[in-house]
């Protein structure tokens, strides 16, 4: 037993995986479709004026948000979790039934709560905070889904071999805590059918806060909703993916630490910066932006130390694209946290708020360093989970041109549409009246909105090639059974 | 120290969850209070106004307008005055939004009427050309939930004191009472009474049938609701 290497038990792995995939086309599609709306509002009734409730924007808006964040990201996380997390800490989960029977439920938990959500959103049940739209019994649903995984956390710590846990780790670790306080203190709300006495919707709650506490919680949320869904998991997966991919060593432990620590102290106090010129107190605006520019350093240490491993191997950037997937997302990373403390910063903001510059930031980030990550994982994964070779290595190249256009479509266009109509907004002419009325600077953003959806459409043509890709994998011919060491094997 | 944590999950998730709960115990502990007190003037919404502010949240109204007017020249020109913290004071939800596809809402109902936003509703692009704001048809034919916006306003006067049935004082030195209905069936009564005011001013017949029959479609509660947005 000790003699050869162990073997891991990825079926978990591959529930997540490929119910990931499936959900990132769901989500990039309805943000495909939601482009083509601003740009085309004819595309609202696309399945006639019977189901336009169902197919406007505004009831489509949250299903993207929470299909991509909570659907297509986490899934994926939790398929590298139950990778990278036995790997690491040199178990397999086979060897606890304990362990398989929580995986599995954890799975099966959140493949049900995934359709109730899609339904509860499209009949318009939400409570309108952003990233936290749920209504009550979905919170509780996802509080349950989301300790089964903490209680597969712990519990494969608990029968480890290796005794030090990997940086990976740190990472999971940290996002399981921290989105467990986030989620549990955003959703204080109290159920009103209950607290009536059995009147109208049983569904229904209403907030623990009012007005301006209740968006000072909900922005301590959102942020790091994001940081802690979107980022450090996935730092969590570069900082095993990369060394693996490339056969080199990480750089710098200690810039890891700095990072690391640096994020989990930095990263909390940020939240204030969705505020500025709010009505929340000045001083914690000042705080949010203060700490917003702090926030460059710990996020460009995970990020220069993870180009620096590539030291000496930069030919592989060359030669693979399943390493260009992953240094592109890191470089993605570094730009897309410079570019938040940019609009943190107050008087920038003043003109970037409320405008398609933040969006195009989000989506920077979302599309260039989430799904590159995302992606470069799964094209990790998929031949040490089937056995097989990747199906098509000019396939995946074609794919990484082609959504990487899509990125710079994405956010050059709305970096253009943001300042344009910040800058149009605050116009004043020579006698000091509003040189522009308000849907001045909604015709001109026309082009851009335009430019945009192609963007997206690229984005989503390149994942639906990653799926074909993925799909032949599991039905192309096997590889020996031998471990798979460094590179993924490719077919041409 | 960092490598005796690396080898001690449990105290390693302690340090973690001390270090990331800090923020939030400084930037939003100590405000809580102060921030919750209503400006003079500021009222609970009624019945119907609930129900139009639930049909705006059902149908994300906040994705595409904010309701925070910020201190710039540009916005209280456009907008009116800035926002104040106690004009929240009874927004559970706050719906500031985050984006502004089409322009803010805090003060809505003091430049535009009820036929405006009925005929900005059904068609957005014959009242503003150019716009690409959907539009929401099924707003009137769905019925509006008056039950559920009562059970809300029963819950926030018994958990957080929402001052229903007493006086409040105005800026103008008087006061002015918001009513609740003590049970469903007088709040059902209030709101439709309600519903006829703006019904009075609209020129879909069907609407003005169906609230002549007691039934109240979600336009009519969400035009109430931006009526009352000052």
């Amino acid at each position: 037993m000790e003699d050869r290497p162990l073997e891991y038990d990825y079926s978990v792995t591959r529930l997540f995986l490929i119910f990931a995939i499936f959900l990132g086309i769901t989500g990039m599609l309805v943000g495909v479709l939601l482009a083509w709306q601003m740009a085309y509002p004819g595309v609202n009734t696309f399945l006639g004026e019977g189901l336009a409730e169902y197919t406007n924007f505004s009831r489509l808006r949250p299903l993207h948000t929470n299909a991509i964040i909570y659907g297509f990201v986490l899934s994926s996380v939790w398929a590298s979790w139950y990778y990278v997390g036995q790997r690491v800490l040199k178990v397999s989960m086979a060897e606890s039934k304990t362990l398989m029977i929580l995986g599995k439920v954890h799975f099966w938990l959140y493949f049900g709560a995934a359709f109730v959500i899609v339904v509860s959103l499209l009949a318009g049940v939400t409570t309108s905070k952003e990233y936290s739209e749920f209504e009550w019994p979905l919170d509780l649903g996802i509080t349950v889904i989301w300790l089964l995984w903490g209680c597969g956390i712990a519990g494969l710590i608990a029968i480890r071999r290796e005794k030090t846990l990997y940086i990976s780790i740190w990472y999971y670790i940290a996002t399981f805590l921290a989105v467990a306080m986030l989620h549990l203190f955003n959703n204080l709300e109290i159920p009103t059918y209950f607290a009536s006495g059995g009147v109208g919707a049983w569904y229904h709650s209403v907030s623990m806060y009012a007005g301006t506490n209740d968006a000072l919680v909900q922005w301590w949320f959102g942020h790091n909703a994001v940081a802690f869904v979107l980022t450090t998991p996935i730092i969590a997966m570069i900082y095993y993916f990369l060394p693996k991919e490339s056969g080199q060593a990480i750089y710098s432990y200690k810039l890891s630490l700095l990072s690391f620590w640096g994020l989990m102290f930095v990263y909390l106090w940020a939240g204030g910066h969705h505020l500025l010129y709010s009505t929340v107190p000045d001083w914690v605006q000042t705080m949010g932006s203060v700490f917003s520019v702090i926030l460059i350093l710990p996020s460009w240490g995970s990020a220069i130390n993870m180009l620096l491993t590539m030291k000496g191997e930069w030919q592989q950037v060359a030669a693979s694209p399943l390493i260009k997937f992953m240094i592109l997302g890191s470089t993605f990373y570094m730009f897309s946290t410079l570019e938040g403390p940019i609009q943190a910063i107050k008087s920038v903001n003043a003109i970037a708020h409320f405008t398609d510059w933040i969006v195009g930031h989000v989506h920077d980030g979302a599309l260039g360093w989430v799904g590159f990550m995302v992606i470069a994982a799964i094209y990790h994964m998929a031949p040490r989970l089937f056995k097989r070779e990747i199906y098509s290595k000019s396939l995946m190249a074609t794919q990484f041109w082609i959504q990487t256009l899509g990125i710079v479509l994405y956010f050059t266009s709305m970096w253009i549409a943001g300042i344009t109509q910040g800058m149009m907004w605050r116009a004043h002419d020579q006698f000091g009246n509003l040189a522009y009325s308000f849907i001045d600077t909604v015709t001109v953003l026309h082009p851009y909105y335009t430019i945009r959806a192609v963007g997206g459409t690229l984005y989503l043509i390149g994942f639906i090639m990653f799926a074909y890709n993925i799909y032949k994998t599991t039905t192309a011919r096997p590889v020996e059974e031998s471990e798979l060491q460094n590179a993924s094997p490719m077919g041409a | 120290m960092f490598h005796w944590l690396e080898k001690n999950p449990f105290a390693f998730a302690v340090v973690v969850i001390v270090t990331i709960a800090f923020a939030g115990l400084v930037e939003i502990v100590p405000h809580f209070a102060q921030q919750a007190r209503p400006v003079i003037g500021t009222t609970p919404y009624t019945t119907l106004e609930l129900a139009g502010r639930h049909v705006y949240i059902k149908n994300s109204c906040n994705a595409c307008h904010s309701q925070l007017i910020r201190p710039f020249k540009s916005e209280t020109d456009r907008y009116g005055h800035y926002s104040l913290s106690g004009e929240y004071a009874y927004d559970r939800p706050f719906l500031w939004g985050s984006k502004r596809t089409g322009p803010d809402l805090m003060r809505v109902g003091n430049y535009r009427t009820t036929d405006w936003h009925e005929n900005h509703m059904k068609d957005p692009a014959s009242v503003v050309p150019g716009s690409i704001m959907p539009a929401y048809t099924w707003m009137f034919t769905n019925e509006a939930d008056i039950d559920t916006a009562y059970a809300e306003q029963v819950t926030v006067a018994d958990f957080f004191g929402v001052p229903y049935n007493e006086p409040i004082p105005m800026k103008d030195g008087s006061t002015k009472i918001i009513k609740m209905g003590s049970d469903v069936a007088e709040a059902r009564a209030m709101a439709l009474a309600e519903a006829k005011l703006i019904a009075q001013d609209m020129k879909d017949q069907d609407v003005k049938d169906a609230v002549a029959n007691g039934k109240i479609p979600e336009i009519v509660a969400i035009i109430a609701y931006m009526n009352g947005l000052h």
